[in-house]
C-alpha cells in the first residue's frame, strides 16, 4: 500500500479512484463529475436559447421546455457549480493550511459518491419517463400537480446529493479548525481557506432546511402526506420559505469560494499582498451571516405584507456594503502592484465589472417596491446570471487555469486559455446584458415561447447569438484540456512564479502525503515570506518522521449506491399495482446500513509511511 | 494589437448601449419603462433613483479599474511594496455605500407601504360592498377570471377597468400558483392557492387612450405548467362613464342571449349540449367558484383576443375549437367534448362571435 508513484493499469486506476480517500484524487473526481454536469447543463442552456431565438418557435415543445429549464437550473447549481467549487476546496484548502489530508478522508469519499449517485439518479429521469418540470425552485403547488415521476427524481436525487454536500461541509469545517500547520493562526489563513471555512459553515446551516423541505415533499408525493396541500390543511408557502432559507445562503455558498479564488489570483498576479486582509475576512463572515437574514426577498410578491417586505428589503441592501468592501479591496490590491495578465488574472479582472453589474441590479431587486416589476421577469434572469456566471463560473474557469498545474502537474495552454476567456466574456455579456431589458420590457421568465409584436424579438435573437460564443469557448477549453493532457509537460512547484501560499511550496502534483514535514508558518502568505528572505521553501516545523495515512475503501461507494437503489424503490412503490417498490427500498437501505455496520465494526487504523521511504523519495515533500 | 482589440470592443459595447437607449423602452402596452399608472410610475421613479445611484458607483469602480489596468501593468521584475491596507480608505468605502443605500432605502420603504395600502377595500358599506372598484382575480390553468363583487358580474381573459382611479384586487389561484402582472401598469402579485392576496393598481387614462383599443397586456409571471408562456390576459382600461356603461350592459344579460342567424342558432344548440357545463354565457356571479370551471363567455365577441393571446377572428376560433392542445398545451379543455365536424365548428364560431354586450 505504501509504495509511492507507480505505473498502473487502466482497471487498477479505476479501482484506485473508486476507493480513494485522498483529497487530491477526490478533487479530481469532483472536477470530472462537475465538469461533465456543467457540459450537460450547458447543452440544456443551448436548447433554451435556440428555442427562444425567434418568436413562436417549435424547436422544443412546451412541456419539454419546462423540463429543460428545470434541469438546466438544478444541474448547474447542484451538480456543476457546487461540485466544481468542492473540487477546488478539496484540492487546495488542505494544501493551503499545510495539512496532509482532510480531517475525515473516509467521509470525504462518501460525500463525493453521494453527490455523484444523486446527480446520476436525477439525470436518469431523462430516460425514465421525463425530467422534473417545476423549475429548480420546485414550488409546491406546481410540483405536487406535476404528473409522472419527474419531481420524484428531483426530490430523491437532491436528497442524496445534498447529504453528500452536507458531509463535505462538515468535513471542511473540522479540517480547518483542527488541522492547520504550526503557526497557521486563523488570521494567517489564505483568503480561499477563509472562504472555504465560511462556506462550509453556511452549508452546515443551509442544507438542513432543504433536507426537511425535500422530505416533506417526498412524503407528500410518495407516501400520501399533505404538508403542502392547502385543501387538507397544508400550506404551499411553507415550501417557499424552506426552499429560500436554503436557497439564498446557497448563492453565497457558491460565490464566497469564487471570491476566495479571485482573492488568491489578484494577490499572485499583482505580486502584492491582499489589500485589507482583515476587512476581507470580516466582510466574508458578514456576508455569510447576513446571507441567512434575507431569504424572503425572493418572495416579495408572495404577499407577505409591507412590514416583512420592508425589513427584508433593507436587510438585503445591507449585503451590498461588505460586498462593496471586497470589490474595493481587490481594486486596491492591484493598485500599485505589478499586474501580469495571465489567463486566471484576465478572468479576475473581467470579474470586477461583471460582478459589479450583478451587484447593482441586486440592490435594485432588493428594493421591494420596484422588485414587484422585476420579480420573475427576465431582469431577474439577467441578474442572477451576472452574479453566478460573472462571479462563480468566471472563478471556476479562472481556478481551472490557476490550479490545473497544481492538480495535474502541467500547465493549460495560455494562448487557448485567452481565446476561451475572450469568447466567454463577449458571449456572456451579449447573452445576458440584453436580458435586463427584456425583463423591463415585460418578458416573464420561464416562458417557452413568445408572440411576435411585443418588441421582444430582436433582443432574444441577440441573446441567443451570445450563447453560441460561450459554447464555442467551452469547446476550446475542452480541446485545451485534452491537448495539455496529451503533451503533459511537467512543471515545478510554483509554475506561476509568484505563488504566495503553502500549496505552491510543494511539488505539482503534490505527493499523496502532501508535506513530508509539516511547514512552519510565520505569517500571512507563508511562502512569500520565505521567498522574500531568499529561502527556497518552507522551514519544516517537525523532524522527519513516520506519516500516518488512511487506507482506501470501497465502502463509501457501496454505501451511496444503496441509497441510489432505495430511491428507485421509494419512487415507484406509489405507482398503481407496484409490488417491488417496498422490497427494493428495503434492500437499498439494507445495503447502506450494512456498509455502515461493516465500517463501524471493522477497525481500520490506516498505515504508516516510514521515515526511510520518505528519505528515498527526496525530491518530494517539503525541502528543508 | 490587444489594446486595439479592447478599444474596438468597448466601442461596440458603447454603440450597443446607445442603440438600446435610443430604441429601447419596449412596447407601450407591455413595458415597465413606459409607466401607465400610479404604481408603475412609483416603481419607475424608484428604478431611476437606483440607476442614478448605481451608475455613480459604477463610474467610481470603473475609473479605479481603468487606472489600475493601464498604470500598474508589469513593466519589470521588481517587487511592489506590500501594503497591508488603509483604515482611512476602508472607512470611506464602508460609510459612503451605507449613505447611498439609505438614500434608496427610505423611498423604498415608503413605496412598499404605499403600494400595500388596501384599506379602502376593507371598509364595507351597509350592503356588504365596498365604495371602491374591486376585482376578484382567480387564476386557473391557463385562464383568468375577473369577478366584480360590487357589480355582481363576471368576465374572463379581458379585464375591464375604469381609468384614473384606484382599482383594488383580490387575488387567488384555484389550481396551482400563478402571478398577476400588467407590466405597463404596475408590478405583480402572486395568486396563491392558500390565501387571498390584495393590492391595487391605477390605470392612466391618457396613456390608455394612446393604446390600440385601450388595451394593455397582462402576463402570468409564475411558472405554472406547459402553457405558462401562453397564459396572457388583456386589460381594457376605459373612462369611468364607459366602464359604467359596460357594467350596465353586462348586468342586463340575465338570460343567455339567443342567437340570431340560423347557423348561430345551430351553434347555440351545440354549445348548450357540449360547452355550457363549463362555460357560462351569463355574467351573474351566483354560481360557486368550483362550478366555474372555464372562462365566462358572456362578452366573448367583444374581446380583442381569444385564449388570452391570439387575435379574436374566426380563423383562430376555429383552430382553437378544432385542436385546443396545439394552441395551449396542457389546457383543461382538450378532450372534454367530442369530435366536432367542420360544420359544427363553423356554427359554434358564428354563435360565439355573436356573444356581445356592446355594439
Amino acid at each position: 500500500m505504501s509504495t509511492l508513484a507507480q505505473k498502473k493499469g487502466f482497471g487498477a486506476t479505476i479501482w484506485d479512484y473508486l476507493t480513494t480517500v485522498d483529497h487530491k484524487k477526490i478533487a479530481i473526481l469532483y472536477l470530472i463529475a462537475g465538469g461533465f454536469f456543467f457540459l450537460v447543463g450547458g447543452l440544456e442552456a443551448m436548447f433554451i436559447r435556440v428555442q427562444l431565438a425567434v418568436p413562436n418557435n417549435d424547436f422544443v415543445s412546451a412541456g419539454l421546455y419546462n423540463e429543460i429549464l428545470t434541469m438546466h437550473g438544478t444541474t448547474m447549481i447542484f451538480l456543476a457549480a457546487m461540485p466544481l467549487v468542492f473540487a477546488f476546496m478539496n484540492a487546495i484548502m488542505p494544501l493551503q493550511i499545510g495539512a496532509r489530508d482532510v480531517a475525515f478522508p473516509f467521509l470525504n469519499s462518501l460525500g463525493f459518491w453521494l453527490f455523484f449517485f444523486g446527480g446520476v439518479f436525477l439525470n436518469l429521469s431523462w430516460f425514465l419517463g421525463g425530467a422534473p418540470d417545476a423549475g429548480w425552485t420546485s414550488y409546491a403547488s406546481l410540483s405536487l400537480a406535476s404528473e409522472g415521476h419527474g419531481i420524484d427524481f428531483y426530490v430523491l436525487g437532491l436528497q442524496i446529493s445534498g447529504a453528500g454536500t452536507l458531509i463535505g461541509g462538515i468535513n471542511f469545517l473540522v479540517t480547518i479548525i483542527n488541522m492547520r500547520a504550526p503557526g497557521m493562526t486563523y488570521m494567517r489563513m489564505p483568503m480561499f481557506t477563509w472562504a472555504t471555512f465560511v462556506t462550509s459553515a453556511l452549508i452546515l446551516f443551509a442544507f438542513p432546511p432543504l433536507t426537511i423541505g425535500l422530505f416533506l415533499m417526498l412524503f407528500d408525493r410518495m407516501f400520501g402526506a399533505n404538508f403542502f396541500d392547502p385543501t387538507m390543511g397544508g400550506n404551499t408557502i411553507i415550501w417557499e420559505h424552506f426552499f429560500w432559507i436554503f436557497g439564498h445562503p446557497e448563492v453565497y455558498i457558491l460565490i464566497l469560494p469564487a471570491f476566495g479564488i479571485f482573492s488568491e489570483i489578484f494577490a499572485i498576479f499583482s505580486r502584492k499582498r491582499l489589500f485589507g486582509y482583515s476587512s476581507m475576512v470580516f466582510a466574508t463572515v458578514l456576508i455569510g451571516f447576513l446571507g441567512f437574514m434575507v431569504w424572503a426577498h425572493h418572495m416579495f410578491t408572495t404577499g407577505m405584507g409591507p412590514i416583512a417586505n420592508a425589513i427584508f428589503a433593507v436587510a438585503t441592501m445591507a449585503i451590498a456594503v461588505p460586498t462593496g468592501i471586497k470589490i474595493f479591496n481587490w481594486l486596491f490590491t492591484m493598485w500599485g502592484g505589478s499586474i501580469q495578465f495571465t489567463t486566471p488574472m484576465m478572468y479576475a479582472v473581467a470579474f470586477i465589472p461583471s460582478f459589479t453589474m450583478g451587484g447593482v441590479t441586486g440592490v435594485m431587486l432588493a428594493s421591494a417596491a420596484q422588485d414587484y416589476q422585476y420579480h420573475d421577469s427576465y431582469f431577474v434572469v439577467a441578474h442572477f446570471h451576472y452574479v453566478i456566471v460573472g462571479g462563480v463560473v468566471f472563478a471556476l474557469l479562472a481556478g481551472t487555469h490557476l490550479y490545473w498545474p497544481k492538480m495535474f502537474g502541467t500547465m493549460l495552454n495560455e494562448k487557448m486559455g485567452k481565446w476561451t476567456f475572450w469568447l466567454f466574456l463577449i458571449g456572456f455579456h451579449l447573452t445576458f446584458f440584453i436580458q435586463h431589458f427584456l425583463g423591463l420590457w415585460g418578458m416573464p421568465r420561464r416562458i417557452f415561447t413568445f408572440n411576435e409584436g411585443q418588441g421582444l424579438d430582436a433582443a432574444n435573437a441577440v441573446s441567443t447569438v451570445g450563447a453560441f460564443f460561450m459554447a464555442v469557448s467551452t469547446i476550446i477549453l475542452l480541446i485545451n484540456i485534452i491537448m495539455t493532457s496529451i503533451k503533459n509537460e511537467k512543471v515545478g512547484s510554483d509554475p506561476w512564479g509568484d505563488g504566495r501560499t503553502l500549496e505552491w511550496a510543494i511539488p505539482s502534483p503534490p505527493p499523496f502525503y502532501n508535506f513530508k514535514q509539516l511547514p512552519l508558518v510565520r505569517g500571512l502568505d507563508a511562502l512569500w515570506i520565505e521567498k522574500m528572505e531568499g529561502k527556497k521553501g518552507m522551514t519544516p516545523a517537525e523532524p522527519l518522521g513516520d506519516i500516518h495515512m488512511p487506507n482506501n475503501s470501497i465502502i463509501p461507494f457501496v454505501m451511496s449506491s444503496g441509497l441510489f437503489v432505495a430511491a428507485f424503490g421509494a419512487m415507484y412503490h406509489a405507482d398503481e399495482g407496484n409490488t417491488w417498490g417496498i422490497p427494493v427500498l428495503i434492500i437499498g437501505l439494507l445495503i447502506t446500513l450494512g456498509s455502515m455496520l461493516v465500517r463501524s465494526v471493522k477497525d481500520d487504523h490506516g498505515y504508516h509511511i516510514h521515515k526511510e521511504e520518505l528519505v528515498d523519495d527526496d525530491d518530494k515533500g517539503v525541502k528543508a | 494589437m490587444k489594446r486595439l482589440l479592447k478599444g474596438r470592443l468597448s466601442f461596440i459595447f458603447l454603440f450597443a448601449m446607445l442603440t438600446l437607449i435610443l430604441s429601447g423602452c419596449g412596447e407601450p402596452f407591455l413595458s415597465t419603462l413606459q409607466p401607465a399608472g400610479e404604481v408603475a410610475r412609483t416603481q419607475y421613479d424608484l428604478m431611476l433613483l437606483s440607476v442614478v445611484i448605481m451608475v455613480g458607483v459604477i463610474i467610481v469602480v470603473t475609473a479605479i479599474f481603468l487606472i489600475v489596468l493601464f498604470k500598474f501593468r508589469r513593466k519589470d521584475e521588481s517587487i511592489p511594496k506590500q501594503v497591508e491596507g488603509s483604515h482611512k480608505l476602508e472607512i470611506i468605502w464602508t460609510v459612503i455605500p451605507i449613505l447611498l443605500l439609505l438614500v434608496l432605502a427610505v423611498p423604498t420603504v415608503k413605496a412598499t407601504f404605499d403600494l400595500a395600502d388596501v384599506s379602502p377595500m376593507e371598509e364595507t358599506n351597509e350592503d356588504g360592498k365596498t365604495d371602491v372598484t374591486t376585482v376578484n382575480v382567480r387564476a386557473n390553468l391557463y385562464w383568468w377570471e375577473f369577478e366584480y363583487p360590487n357589480e355582481e358580474i363576471i368576465t374572463s381573459q379581458e379585464l375591464v377597468v375604469p381609468t384614473d382611479e384606484r382599482v383594488y384586487f383580490n387575488l387567488i389561484a384555484s389550481d396551482v400558483k400563478h402571478s398577476f402582472w400588467i407590466p405597463a401598469v404596475g408590478g405583480k402579485m402572486d395568486t396563491n392557492t392558500d390565501n387571498v392576496n390584495k393590492f391595487w393598481l391605477s390605470f392612466d387614462g391618457d396613456k390608455a387612450g394612446e393604446m390600440e383599443d385601450n388595451i394593455f397586456y397582462g402576463k402570468c409571471a409564475e411558472l405554472c405548467g406547459p402553457s405558462h408562456a401562453l397564459m396572457d390576459f388583456k386589460v381594457r382600461a376605459i373612462p369611468r362613464d364607459q366602464f359604467d356603461q359596460w357594467v350596465g350592459n353586462m348586468q342586463s344579460v340575465t338570460e343567455p342571449v339567443a342567437a340570431e342567424s340560423a347557423t348561430a342558432q345551430q351553434g347555440q344548440e351545440i354549445f348548450n349540449n357540449s360547452c355550457i357545463g363549463c362555460h357560462a354565457v351569463t355574467p351573474a356571479n351566483t354560481t360557486p367558484e368550483a362550478a366555474r370551471m372555464a372562462p365566462n363567455l358572456t362578452n366573448f365577441g367583444d374581446r380583442e383576443h381569444i385564449i388570452g393571446y391570439l387575435e379574436n377572428n374566426e380563423e383562430n376560433i376555429k383552430k382553437w375549437l378544432n385542436d385546443p392542445e396545439s394552441l395551449k398545451p396542457g389546457n383543461k379543455m382538450t378532450d372534454t367534448y367530442g369530435d366536432l365536424s367542420d360544420e359544427e365548428i363553423d356554427a359554434l364560431t358564428q354563435y360565439l362571435t355573436g356573444l356581445k354586450v356592446q355594439d
